[in-house]
């Protein structure tokens, strides 16, 4: 066997192990049998019909798609401001504040959510949705400030300058030329920060009050008692969402943005 | 329409002095170039006007008023970059009715006078295109059309020709200067390009290192100029040491090497003052190479030329005299002089200018 004919064997051999089971979630979700298995033996869609019937998975998913939105109009309003700041202006401690702002990627999930925990224990807080939404903006904020960084650097501070230069006060001069030349960065960044939201699962663990459950720790129950049929058509919805949003996004944005020019 | 003045003005950046205490003036409706090589504060001096930079010390007076605290939006004043800086995400005409909209013009108001913008800098049509479909020439004259349909009291241009080609720049800057005829607004010109500067100002700034070296009209600065620096920044020049000889009523006779005794006017003198010694500026183009000897009744000396750069209608020579080099430019009359060639070196005193010798 050639080398090449073996790289190709061996790529091949990866990617099947790591979508194999993607595939079979997938697949799965339209089996009829209540015992999940192969060979299916008929199609159908009563796992996704008992799902929007079983109350607590719905519940899970109204908490998710609504602490996802408000992650995202969290990170990405504190996002921009900082970027702004970082990008457009000169101050002591710019390093710090820089390390700071992106070292939640840095650190273990596990430790930051502990060292909240302990933090709002320490502060005589109660475990909450706030806190969990919170806890989400801080893990999402490094990727919304990185992205929209990115775009800022590019963006040439001669515009800004004519458009003051023109009347405009800082405020305007904001909303008029930076933000809509921001705008697929801040768009991209709130993707980000929803999708990173919406599948999170450990810090979520630590943070999330008595009773609440998202779709992660929803899905992750479940599995504690069996796998029934309806995770994997759970699965699939996930799947759907986490992957489809993005793609729908990057679509419309290249749809405007050839419009526009 | 407005007369700018800069006070004692200056400009620290951390231990970095971009701009020494100056004092310059820009009179109204006039055309003043702020003209010297990268790096000299020109930039610097422009952004103080507009307001996009704090002065370090003293005043900027705009129309007799004080503005050194007037934030840019409430300076009313047109601004060109360099890159044009149109907003790529608006119209032609969006662009241009910017400034419009924060000064209370109403829509069928602001679209006249975009109209009207767009005819004075001769691209009528455009309205609805977006930046990136224009060429480079056309979006510097939109970038005109911005700044001059606000009726700004002063228009200030930060090498605006620089991103052209060689061509075209030289047709804008007709253009522009004839632009700015036309509405005679207040303009601050900044430009390296010393051509430019000759071409269209009505008064040149000369600065290096922060500092203003010569403020005169373009003729002025070309044919007097007050300092080395100066001579050597507009145009080549050849300059020497020389001895004043003697005065006369309004004449100065000095002793160049190997020309011998010249006469000049004192008009020519004027940067000389009482001095004894001084250095004497031939321009490069106004010195004249001639074959076999020298004409009957001009100052001449005989040379050897080393080297030819041939620029086609023109050719400068490096000549031999003595243990100096000189430079001369000349307009091919012919066939160029060849490396090596004996030439007699002509000189006429009537376009020298004498300085004294620099402490
Ligand atoms: N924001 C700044 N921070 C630090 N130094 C600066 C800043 N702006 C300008 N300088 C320095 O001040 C000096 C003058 O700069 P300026 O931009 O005015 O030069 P210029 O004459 O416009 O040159 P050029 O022809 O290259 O545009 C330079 O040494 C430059 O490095
Ligand atoms: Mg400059």
């Amino acid at each position: 066997m050639s080398a090449w004919a073996f790289i190709r064997f061996y790529t091949i051999l990866v990617y099947t192990f790591m979508f194999a089971p993607i595939a079979v979630v997938l697949l799965l979700a339209f089996n009829n049998s209540q015992f999940g298995g192969f060979p299916i033996d008929g199609l159908s869609l009563r796992w996704f019909a008992e799902l929007f019937e079983n109350e607590a998975i719905m519940r899970a998913f109204r908490t998710s798609f609504i602490l996802g939105l408000m992650t995202a109009a969290v990170a990405t309003t504190v996002g921009i401001l900082a970027a702004l700041a970082l990008v457009r202006y000169q101050f002591r401690g710019k390093d710090w504040v820089t390390t700071f702002l992106i070292s939640p990627v840095l650190v273990p999930e596990t430790v930051l959510a502990v060292g909240l925990l302990i933090f709002l224990r320490w502060l005589h807080m109660p475990r909450s949705f706030t806190l969990l939404l919170l806890g989400h903006s801080i893990i999402a904020l490094p990727f919304v400030v990185l992205v929209v960084q990115a775009r800022l650097v590019g963006i040439r501070r001669e515009y800004e300058e004519a458009a003051r230069s023109l009347g405009a006060s800082p405020v305007q001069t904001f909303f008029s030329v930076t933000f809509p030349l921001l705008l697929p960065a801040i768009f991209a960044g709130a993707l980000f920060a929803f999708t990173i939201s919406f599948d999170n699962i450990t810090a979520t663990i630590f943070w999330r009050p008595s009773g609440m459950e998202t779709v992660p720790t929803q899905i992750f129950g479940m599995l504690r008692h069996s796998v029934s049929p309806e995770i994997n058509a759970l699965g699939f919805v996930m799947i759907c969402i986490t992957v489809g949003v993005p793609l729908l996004a990057g679509g419309l944005a290249r749809y405007f943005s050839r419009r526009k020019v | 329409m407005a007369r700018v003045e800069l006070k004692q003005i200056t400009k620290s950046f951390g231990i970095l002095k971009a701009v020494h205490e100056s004092d310059v003036v820009f009179e109204e409706g006039s055309f003043t170039t702020l003209l010297g090589p990268s790096g000299c504060g020109k930039t610097t001096i422009l952004r103080m006007v507009s307001g996009l930079e704090r002065p370090t010390g003293g005043d900027i007076l705009i129309g007799g008023k004080r503005i050194n605290d007037v934030p840019i939006h409430k300076r009313n004043l047109g601004l060109v970059f360099q890159n044009y800086a149109l907003f790529p995400h608006r119209t032609i005409a969006e662009n241009i009715a910017f400034g419009l909209k924060y000064r209370g013009v109403n829509k069928a108001d602001a679209a006249q006078k975009v109209t009207e913008a767009l005819d004075i800098v001769r691209l009528p049509g455009v309205e609805d295109r977006y930046p990136s479909q224009l060429s480079g020439g056309q979006q510097q004259r939109i970038a005109m059309a911005r700044a001059i349909v606000i009726e700004p009291d002063v228009l200030l241009l930060d090498e605006p020709l620089s991103a052209l080609d060689a061509n075209l720049r030289e047709e804008m800057r007709v253009e522009l200067k004839s632009i700015q005829h036309r509405i005679g607004v207040t303009t601050i010109f900044v430009t390296h390009d010393q051509s430019e500067a000759l071409a269209m100002s009505d008064k040149i700034i000369v600065m290096s290192d922060g500092r203003v070296e010569q403020v005169g009209a373009p003729a002025e600065v070309y044919n007097n100029p007050a300092s080395v620096f100066v001579a050597n920044f507009l145009g080549a020049s050849n300059i020497v040491d020389v001895d004043v000889k003697g005065r006369g009523a309004d004449t100065v006779t000095l002793d160049v090497p190997h020309f011998g005794a010249i006469t000049l006017h004192a008009d020519r003198a004027t940067n000389l003052g009482d001095a004894t010694r001084g250095k004497l500026v031939m321009r490069a183009e106004k010195l004249h190479l001639a074959d076999g000897a020298s004409p009957e009744g001009t100052v001449s000396t005989r040379g050897v030329v080393e080297a030819v750069d041939y620029q086609g209608q023109l050719a400068r020579y490096f000549v031999r005299i003595g243990e100096t080099r000189f430079q001369a430019m000349n307009m091919i009359d012919g066939v160029p002089f060849a490396e090596g060639a004996e030439v007699s070196v002509v000189l006429n005193p009537d376009d020298c200018s004498v300085l004294a010798n620099e402490a």
